[in-house]
């Protein structure tokens, strides 16, 4: 029992705890637990397309007939890509750390509406089983007559799967119509489940924007608010004027696949690079959508275990909301080989170049907090460091593309590939660990042992680098993305590539490993186990860990 | 005033707020088509011709030569045989061009059909004014119809003076046809049915 008189806990049962969860806490840990589970399969089918790429040829990745299946590549490039995107780094950032951190951070009971709440959370569910099973209809190995002749035909990997979505995450047409091969099910059901997701995101997104507003603790005003909750914040804030851009874009794309209509169809007077215009309008958002609550984790572990205030509070709050205005209005540096005017890309590649200075105060400010302080090199300051630096690398290399000249010979090769990369892969995953290590003593009440984190940290670290930074010389040997084959000689650096990507998955196994032990075996954690010092503290740390089922039954004051 | 009450009420605002900006960004998702369509016709973005009533009058004739180029085709559903009668001209800026297309529907009824068209280099788009034209509206040809299909155009003096098009000593101006249902077509066919 705790001592702070709220021992009356009123836990529910099984069930109605935690499939019909109200309580931000329990569906913070289902929307962390639901990001693993899909990051599992994600990276499973990144694992698969590294086997596929390390030698040149086609040895995996065969149909029936045993001929190269370039369908199947592109679907299983589309599925990483909308998995990671959407059912991992989106659900584990925003819906897992959000719905877990905000409210304890700015002293609130619960989110400000729960049950909306849990309306976010199982809607993502049906969207992941949908894009699941986008891949599955029309597989062989649903069909008896394919197991009368098993003994024959032998199984192939391309028998477990149907046509698919192999459109790219991005889902252009006309290659997502039906005129090109995308005549099934399939694509519709990926648009259906990018519609759920979308709706789960921008409810969450009202929510998070009421409970911010409304619900802060008395005393703390907008200029007191952690970083954290800030960039909560600024993440819903373009999650509401975005999205549902996209829905609106993916929606006509249905009605033209399937009612007649021509918005994106040339035919009936459409035209399909306006649909690239809608995409990037919600897609250059989305990237920021993804990164802006990784620097929210970053600034607070960096300085607890600097042990000293973050350097330049306000700068930092308002260098994310620079980063997010600003990031509505560079979308086309996507699109430089469309045939945009020489005006048109200047202006695209100028204004994308400025967000290097928001975003650069935020780099040095990280620095200028570290920089005299007394450093504790603790697991999550291990990924801290490791994702200022990846994220770095990945921002220089994103200046190079934002030139409009410079992208016409690297847009669509593995530079491109290995850029975003760096800065989600390495960059977003990499604070979502980090912040997984941070709180996990929080969430579960159990330590995690610094030792197996710190392998963790170092095997991934080392893994990750091996994948993707080889991929920096491919693209600028011209090596295209989205390709199954491609010529010998860019083997060597394909197979340094796969070989870390196998370093990846066995780090990622260990973690798995880290995780049960945890949970079961670790240490107790005390309220405040990382000894965070006054001047860093936000209001979790006053809390027990794990928190009460119902915290701050007595409002706390902010000074 | 109950203080619990007051904060719901806040909450309900706030959310609702959100919500309606949700639902003006799905609008807007929507009304950007008309707008794009307005905005390329205005701006010339994506090749994008121009219309206009009368040629330039002589004296605004400029003495730079521009070769224009012609290219036609058809979707793969629609059984025309669509060419231009000639590959390309040279003429000056704000000199009235004229060429024609030849279509032959090889096809045993009448068939309609769209053209859409472009220019590139597509920064010419604005610079390049149509007077008349065969794809300002739908075409039916009868089974084994052979038409001629005229083009009035000239190409703006205008673009001497845009430094932006100091390289563009040739402009391609491209057709595709698509296969139409109408009104128009129904009838031709009703017509044709009949006759036989």
């Amino acid at each position: 029992m705790s001592d702070d008189g709220q021992e009356h806990s009123h836990k529910p049962g099984f069930f109605a705890r935690w499939f019909m969860s109200t309580n931000h806490k329990d569906i913070g840990t289902l929307y962390i637990i639901f990001s693993i589970f899909a990051g599992l399969i994600g990276g499973l089918f990144s694992m698969i397309m590294r086997m596929e790429l390390q030698e040149p040829g086609v040895q995996l990745l065969v149909d029936s007939a045993g001929n190269p299946d370039g369908q199947l590549w592109n679907m299983f490039i589309t599925a990483h890509g909308l998995i990671m995107v959407f059912f991992v780094v989106m659900p584990g950032l925003i819906g897992g750390f959000g719905n877990w951190f905000v409210p304890l951070m700015i002293g609130a009971p619960d989110m400000a509406f729960p049950r909306l709440n849990n309306i976010s959370f199982w809607l993502i569910v049906p969207a992941f089983l949908l894009l699941l099973l986008s891949a599955l209809i029309g597989a062989e190995v649903l069909s008896p007559e394919f197991w009368a002749n098993v003994d024959a035909t032998g199984v192939k990997i391309g028998d477990f799967f149907g046509v698919g979505a192999g459109t790219g995450w991005t889902v252009y047409p006309p290659l997502s119509g039906s005129a090109y091969g995308h005549d099934g099910m399939a694509v519709d059901m990926a648009i259906f489940s990018l519609h759920l997701a979308g709706a789960s995101s921008i409810l969450g997104a009202a929510n998070f924007i009421t409970t911010i507003f409304n619900m802060r603790a008395p005393g703390m005003t907008l200029h007191k608010m952690p970083l954290f909750v800030w960039s909560m914040l600024i993440t819903s804030f373009l999650l509401v004027l975005s999205l549902p851009v996209l829905g609106g874009a993916i929606t006509m794309l249905l009605t033209d696949r399937n009612f007649g209509t021509s918005f994106f169809n040339p035919e009936g007077g459409g035209d399909p690079i306006l649909y690239q215009h809608l995409f990037w309008f919600f897609g250059h958002p989305e990237v920021y959508i993804m990164i802006l609550p990784a620097f929210g984790i970053m600034s607070h572990i960096i300085s607890t275990f600097s042990q000293r205030p973050i350097f330049g509070y306000l700068g930092m709050a308002y260098a994310m909301i620079s980063i997010g205005v600003v990031g509505f209005v560079v979308w086309a540096h996507h699109m430089y080989t469309v045939g945009m005017s020489v005006d048109t890309r200047a202006y695209f590649t100028a204004a994308t170049l400025i967000i290097a200075v928001p975003t650069g105060i935020k780099i040095f400010s990280w620095i200028a907090t570290m920089w005299g302080g007394s450093i504790r090199f603790t697991t999550p300051m291990l990924w801290a460091i490791g994702f200022i630096f990846l994220f770095t690398v990945g921002g220089v290399t994103g200046v190079v593309l934002a030139n409009g000249g410079m992208d016409v010979a690297l847009h669509d090769t593995y530079y491109v590939v290995a850029h975003f990369h760096y800065v989600l892969s390495l960059g977003a995953v990499f604070a979502l660990f980090a912040g997984f290590y941070y709180w996990i003593g929080k969430m579960s009440g159990r330590l995690c042992p610094e030792w197996m984190g710190k392998l963790h940290f170092w095997l991934t670290f080392i893994g990750v680098n091996t994948v993707f930074f080889p991929q920096h010389f491919l693209g600028l040997g011209g090596m295209p993305r989205r390709i199954i084959d491609y010529p010998d000689a860019f083997e060597g650096w394909n197979m340094v590539s796969s070989y870390g990507a196998y370093l990846t998955g066995i780090a990622t196994i260990w973690f798995i490993f880290v995780v049960f032990y945890t949970l079961f075996f670790g240490k107790k954690a005390s309220g405040n186990y990382w000894d965070v010092q006054p001047q860093c503290y936000t209001l979790e740390w006053s809390l027990s860990s794990p928190p009460p089922f119902h915290q701050f039954e007595i409002q706390p004051k902010v000074k | 005033m109950n203080p619990e009450l007051n904060l719901q009420d806040k909450n309900r605002r706030t959310a609702i707020t959100v919500l309606v900006v949700v639902c003006l960004m799905v609008g807007l998702s929507f009304a950007s088509v008309p707008l794009y369509k307005v905005f390329c016709s205005v701006t010339g973005w994506g090749g994008t011709t121009q219309l206009a009533e009368t040629l330039p009058s002589p004296d605004e004739v400029i003495d730079r030569e521009i070769t224009v180029r012609f290219d036609g085709n058809t979707a793969h559903d629609l059984p025309w045989d669509f060419r231009p009668e000639e590959v390309s001209v040279t003429l000056r800026l704000g000199e009235r061009g004229f060429t024609s297309f030849v279509a032959l529907n090889r096809g045993d009824e009448p068939v309609a059909g769209t053209a859409i068209f472009n220019v590139t280099p597509l920064k010419a788009g604005k610079y390049f004014h149509k007077i008349q034209c065969f794809c300002f509206g739908e075409q039916i040809l009868q089974p084994h119809e052979n038409v001629n299909m005229p083009v009035l155009f000239y190409v703006d003096p205008e673009m001497h003076d845009d430094k932006n098009m100091d390289d563009v000593t040739t402009i391609t101006l491209s057709y595709s046809f698509f296969r139409t249902d109408s009104e128009n077509l129904e009838k031709a066919l009703e017509n044709f049915y009949e006759a036989e």
